[in-house]
């Protein structure tokens, strides 16, 4: 079998084949954490534009809530006390913190809505707005806070799955990839799943749709546009805040400034290039993801042989830039093939009765 | 030749015309600053141990406007402060013209400032005359190369430009890193850092740091406003964002100005960035902080996507950024509040249009902020030729 790997070219693919195998198995957790927020992102994105609203202001929201999630874990934490459960680590002040911020993505969404849907205003321009006051308010209160080094929630720890299930050859990682995980990691692709049913399958999912495509022909079946469209910006708010929350409950237990990184740009790319459905966004989170972890695992281990020695020549930044590479050709390459909901990002009128 | 009959320009009530113009954008920054005291009076509460003074929210301004135009090295500052924010907005807004959205000015500025930077170390011993120039025109290359790149993209494949600008941006981080780390780091230094620029930095003016970059962000704006309103390309630029599908009945070829478009949007914000980096740091280390890129956003927005908007967008911005530090150091209010100030005057002019509603009861139809990007969709859409 060895032999494959010295020829020319085709042995290099077999060498990089070879070398995936050997790592995915360990980074594939790693992989669905970074997915996480990105892939909420994206439902956020497919939620409001598969209902004809633009939401770029995603960034915004899930960097506010991670504010929000932190901020409220520290004021309650010395009230609230209580163990930790053993499994996912659950304190009460956790909870409390966690349901801030899903009611903080719903409250700045529902804002977004107004602006987008009452105000009619340019739906890119108020997404901007939410993401430059979110950047500026959440950086103006930790500057102020952290001067008291406040101390916050913790964080939800990862489930430890069985060592019988994980180590069962070769799809024992499968698990490991999927259960090795905090509570809102493991509830992302259960979210995906009865998005993509609901979306497509339930009466909410055909309006939704109905809207996001020919508002005009859904209020003449006596669908609610306006409604319709505020309720789903407003519920997209409760994915936005489970995203941040996983930035600050799950994935760190403190809060940075600007600790979103364009995450939430990269939701709506992984939107973009999944087709709007809830699978293929989370399909080119997963993509994004694994191209980033894959791009750190070469640089710290990079693989042996002649493969390892052509990618020491490459600088290790090529490696920080290879999702955002990835993201782009694959976006270049759907053309004319990813096609939006026809009234994406158009105000809705109703005629004036006259 | 018959007499031409007298050319009919609108100069009925002009002064009604320019009181409304102003008007919105006046009574959004005098909101925001008062969102911007309660905001200071609420954060009081906030933190333990604090006292509160309920004067805190007009020391602050004050503060922030002595810091910012107290003295002349501080006029001079919040001048040099403003440069290339004047020339980001000028960037955002010839792309809003055209109808599409450059998110992208944050990495283009940061190739700019790497193009210049790479130029200027090479002539750093060469006359002024040529090196001063070519740096310059160095920036300019690199930042429209990462503006061209989103525009091909855009116009072959339909790839929103918001998106992939978005990606350049990071993309630009890495590449600036590698450029720095590698063929332009100091041979022997402990850390990634460039040689100065030597005879390419641009010279003093006037005051502490009133580099030529001041001069230079004017006459941009005076060029790109003759170009957009006095040259056909400009004609083609506005009809395309005004509506694509005359623009393309007319016989304009909107793929061709949309790579265009976008290269001279990389252009600008690549002047930015050589501006910057010749007038003020002259040399560089691995990772260039800036938030150009985005304020420039917000510029373009406020500036109404004019060239002489976006001047005194810019302007007011530039005040705020120089301001905030003499603000944090006599009221340690920080300096995150000039962003909470810059998405509130946004808000208050997009939603201006339903205020006024309320008010006066009537429905109006909505008037776009930005002209061109409205109902812009954010998709990979096939652009027609």
């Amino acid at each position: 079998m060895d032999f494959v790997n010295h020829i020319p070219i085709v042995g290099l693919v077999f060498q990089l084949i070879g070398y995936l195998v050997d790592v995915l198995p360990t980074i594939s957790p790693i992989i669905l954490r970074a997915a996480t927020p990105i892939a909420l992102c994206a439902l956020v994105g497919v939620l409001c534009e598969r209902s004809g609203v633009v939401n770029i202001g995603i960034e915004g929201v899930m960097l506010a809530t991670a504010f929000i999630g932190w901020v409220v874990g520290v004021a309650v934490v010395p009230m609230l006390g209580g163990a930790p459960t053993a499994i996912f680590g659950i304190t009460p002040a956790l909870l409390v913190g966690l349901a801030a911020a899903l009611a903080g993505g719903m409250l700045i969404s529902l804002l977004l809505a107004w602006l987008a849907i009452s105000v009619r205003a340019d739906q890119i321009i108020s997404g901007t707005i939410i993401n430059i006051g979110a950047f500026g308010l959440t950086g103006y209160l930790i500057s102020l806070l952290s001067k008291s080094s406040p101390v916050g929630a913790g964080s939800f720890t990862p489930y430890h799955p069985p060592a019988e299930l994980t180590g069962i050859p070769i799809v024992g990682w499968i698990f490991e990839m999927f259960l090795e995980q905090g509570p809102i990691t493991m509830s992302v692709i259960v979210i995906v799943l009865v998005m993509q049913v609901l979306l497509f399958r339930s009466r909410w999912g055909l309006r939704t749709r109905a809207v996001g495509e020919h508002p005009k022909a859904a209020e003449t079946v006596g669908i609610s546009v306006i409604a319709l469209r505020y309720r789903n910006v407003v519920l997209s708010g409760l994915l936005a805040g489970l995203a941040g929350a996983s930035l600050t409950m799950e994935a760190t237990n403190s809060f940075q400034d600007g600790m979103t990184a364009g995450k939430g740009f990269i939701g709506l790319a992984a939107m973009i290039v999944g087709r709007w459905t809830p699978i293929g966004a989370f399909g080119a989170a997963l993509l994004f993801a694994s191209s980033q972890a894959i791009g750190r695992s070469i640089s710290f281990a990079p693989p042996h042989g002649e493969l390892g020695d052509i990618l020491k020549q490459v600088p290790p930044q090529f490696f920080d830039a290879l999702p955002y590479l990835v993201t782009i050709i694959v976006l270049a390459g759907l053309i004319g093939r990813s096609i939006p909901p026809a009234a994406d990002g158009k105000p809705y009128e109703r005629e004036s009765v006259s | 030749m018959t007499a031409a009959a007298p050319a009919r320009t609108p100069v009925a009530r002009p002064w009604t015309g320019i009181g409304t113009t102003l008007a919105v954008p006046l009574v959004s920054i005098l909101l925001a600053l008062v969102v911007g005291a309660v905001i200071i009076e609420l954060s009081q509460l906030l933190t333990p141990g604090g006292t509160f003074d309920v004067w805190l929210p007009l020391e602050a301004y004050r503060a922030l406007l002595e810091g910012s135009l107290g003295s002349w090295n501080a006029i001079v500052n919040s001048l040099v402060v403003t440069t290339p924010l004047v020339l980001g907005g000028l960037s955002v807004a010839f792309g809003f013209k055209a109808g599409l959205f450059n998110i992208g000015a944050q990495g283009q500025f940061l190739m700019g400032v790497l193009g210049a930077v790479t130029v200027g170390v090479v002539l750093r011993d060469a006359s002024p005359f040529v090196a001063i120039p070519a740096a310059l025109v160095g920036g300019m290359i690199a930042g429209a190369f990462w503006g061209f790149i989103p525009g091909v993209l855009k116009a072959t494949s339909g790839a929103h430009e918001v998106v992939t600008t978005i990606m350049l941006n990071y993309i630009a981080l890495s590449v600036f890193a590698a450029v720095v780390n590698g063929p332009l780091r100091v041979k022997g230094a402990p850390s990634a850092v460039t040689t100065t620029v030597g005879n390419a930095a641009l010279p003093i003016l006037t005051g502490r740091n009133g580099h030529t970059g001041i001069l230079i962000a004017l006459i941009a704006v005076a060029v790109v406003s003759f170009v957009l309103y006095r040259t056909t390309f400009g004609f083609e630029v506005r009809t395309v964002g005004a509506n694509p599908e005359a623009a393309r009945y007319a016989g304009m070829r909107p793929r061709r100005l949309i790579v265009i478009t976008m290269s001279i949007c990389g252009l600008l914000a690549g002047l930015a960035g050589a501006g910057e980096i010749l007038g003020i740091t002259h040399k560089t280390t691995a990772s260039y902080a800036t938030s150009v890129g985005f304020d420039s956003i917000a510029v373009a927005l406020l500036g109404r996507s004019s060239p002489v908007g976006v001047l005194f967008a810019a302007l007011l911005f530039g005040i705020m950024r120089s301001g905030a530090g003499q603000m944090q150091i006599q009221t340690g209010i920080p300096p995150e509040l000039v962003d909470v100030l810059q998405a509130t005057i946004l808000f208050f002019l997009v939603a201006n249009v339903a205020i006024r509603r309320a008010v006066s009861g009537r429905r109006r139809r909505p008037r776009a902020a930005a002209p061109g990007a409205t109902g812009d969709r954010f998709v990979n859409e096939r652009v027609t030729n």
